[in-house]
């Protein structure tokens, strides 16, 4: 479903990320299989697939953990094997499980992230990532303390250190209560308004569905569509015209019970 | 080695000094093993042992120091591997960092770890008795001889740190390391050892580091032993090195 799209264009125009042919393999077992999306900049793109289909592998080729076995990528017009020092100062990589310093405070991941960027005034950073986040103070103590919504949050925050222009996040919401996964959502929401491009990995169909400019799916080492969710959804005959009473969702009763920020609630047909 | 390698390491080493102030049990738990021996051999088997020295102390403590060292090592192994685990090390690689920084923090951590264990060690061992009457320059070298040692044993144990499996295989390569000293000159003369046994207890590194130390502050010549006792501590911080950073190259790349 990708046009594919030789011609030289300028950088502006250029997708913030670029996968091509890419393949993969873990001793006999082939993971990826040549694997072909582009992500425009400023857009969240969401890769979905279920357990083990490779969406981590791609992640971790983007993010120049791992060494492609053939095929090209690039981030923001660099090329990820043999740019991979520009490609490190262009992303930013939430990783499947929260990278977060246990034993310092959250004030205290922050700023080292900071330092490791070589940013200046670290600490003002740190202040005003931790507002951002509503881990003002939560920002003391120590993140072994925190709930897993909190820690995802300081995990996201560590990332959007220094405004990379492009960040990955693998499975942000796995494991997260519903509180929990819509500030995340949140999060995401701001982050792509800010114009940063998003990819993003998950096996929630609901996320694609909710934060996703772009979905592609990744089955079996390709990608087998790549859309915007209407496109996705014309791939099946028309809808049919059907009555069904509305009931509230486990969720909406979750929810509904514990008090959610009304802000963060937006699972579309109610309001 | 990039433009960043000193501001990163610093920064990296931080951290990990962070670590070891918040969970001060590392340093007890590091300590206590090599206390309790010297107090065992000491004060139970010191009386029936015949070394030639005046004081058994002053014979044991460096034997203890290396034992110190080896069973402090194992917390770098233990450091590392949750590193590895926990995401922190992949988020550390996809940072535009000095990649060796990440290693280089943690071997000055244990470097730092370490040297407070000796000093602790080294103090009980005053309240058991111990005393030299050697010269400043006789302690820095064993200092250096020590810090040597350290080095070469934090090498070697940033290699299990990077690839095993489990929190048991990460810390577990140093029990043996803790026990190399039992077949040395470290607890008795090795003229009572029969044959093969003496043959191995007086050609391995901990003999020759052994003596060295002991030789330096009982104000005895160090001869020719002490270069035999560098050129271990060398040869193993080399090749550990060596392997080490293979090892980090093969799992980052």
């Amino acid at each position: 479903m990708n046009v594919r799209d030789t011609g030289e264009r300028p950088m502006t125009t250029q997708p913030a990320i670029r996968v091509q042919g890419l393949q993969k393999s873990y001793k006999a077992l082939e993971v990826l299989r040549g694997v072909d999306f582009d992500v425009e900049r400023g857009s969240i793109f969401a890769l979905l697939g279920s357990n083990g289909a490779g969406k981590t592998t791609v992640v971790k080729i983007l993010s120049t953990l791992l060494k492609a076995d053939a095929g090209t990528a690039g981030v923001n017009g660099f090329d990820v094997a043999t740019q991979a020092a520009d490609v490190r100062e262009s992303i930013s990589l939430t990783g499947q499980f929260a990278a977060v310093d246990e034993i310092l405070s959250g004030r205290e991941n922050l700023v080292l992230v900071a330092r490791l960027r070589h940013l200046e005034g670290p600490g003002r950073i740190a202040d005003d990532l931790l507002a951002r986040f509503s881990l003002t103070d939560a920002g003391a103590r120590r993140v072994s303390t925190y709930s897993g919504g909190m820690r995802r949050r300081l995990d996201i925050a560590m990332s959007l250190v220094g405004n990379p222009s492009v960040i990955f996040l693998d499975e942000p919401t796995t494991g997260l209560d519903p509180e929990g996964r819509l500030e995340v959502w949140q999060a995401i929401r701001e982050l792509a308004g800010q114009g940063t491009t998003v990819l993003l990995t998950t096996q929630y169909l609901d996320e694609a569905e909710q934060l996703a400019d772009r979905i592609a799916i990744l089955h079996e080492g390709r990608i087998i569509v790549n859309g915007t969710l209407a496109e996705l959804k014309q791939l099946l005959p028309p809808a049919k015209r059907e009555y069904v009473e509305k009931q509230p969702t486990l969720e909406d009763v979750f929810l509904a019970l514990v008090g959610a920020r009304k802000d963060t609630t937006s699972t579309g047909e109610r309001r | 080695m990039t433009k960043h390698f000193f501001i990163d390491t610093t920064v990296l080493l931080g951290r990990s000094l962070r670590h070891i102030t918040r969970s001060l049990d590392t340093i007890i738990t590091t300590v206590i093993t090599p206390i309790a021996m010297m107090l065992m051999f000491v004060y139970v088997f010191g009386g029936a042992i015949r070394t030639g020295s005046a004081s058994y102390v002053n014979y044991l403590l460096p034997g203890i120091l290396l034992i110190t060292v080896a069973s402090g090592i194992s917390y770098t192994a233990f450091r590392l591997f949750l590193d590895t685990q926990s995401g922190i090390f992949e988020r550390f690689q996809s940072m535009p960092i000095a990649r060796s920084s990440v290693l280089w923090a943690h071997v000055l951590t244990s470097l730092v770890a370490n040297t407070i264990s000796l000093v602790i060690v080294v103090l009980v061992a005053l309240l058991m008795g111990f005393r030299s009457g050697a010269g400043v320059a006789a302690w820095l070298a064993v200092t250096g001889i020590l810090v040597l040692f350290t080095l070469a044993l934090t090498w070697l144990a940033v290699i299990p740190g990077l690839t095993a499996k489990s929190v048991d295989g990460a810390s577990a390569f140093s029990y043996p390391l803790v026990f190399l000293p039992f077949l040395s000159s470290a607890f008795v003369p090795t003229e009572t050892m029969p044959g093969p046994v003496r043959a191995f207890a007086e050609n391995q590194p901990v003999t020759s580091i052994v003596n060295a130390i002991r030789a330096l502050y009982t104000e005895q010549p160090v001869g020719t032993g002490i270069w035999i006792a560098l050129a271990w501590c060398v040869g193993i911080l080399v090749v550990a090195y060596g392997f080490a950073t293979l090892t980090y190259r093969r799992k980052i790349s």
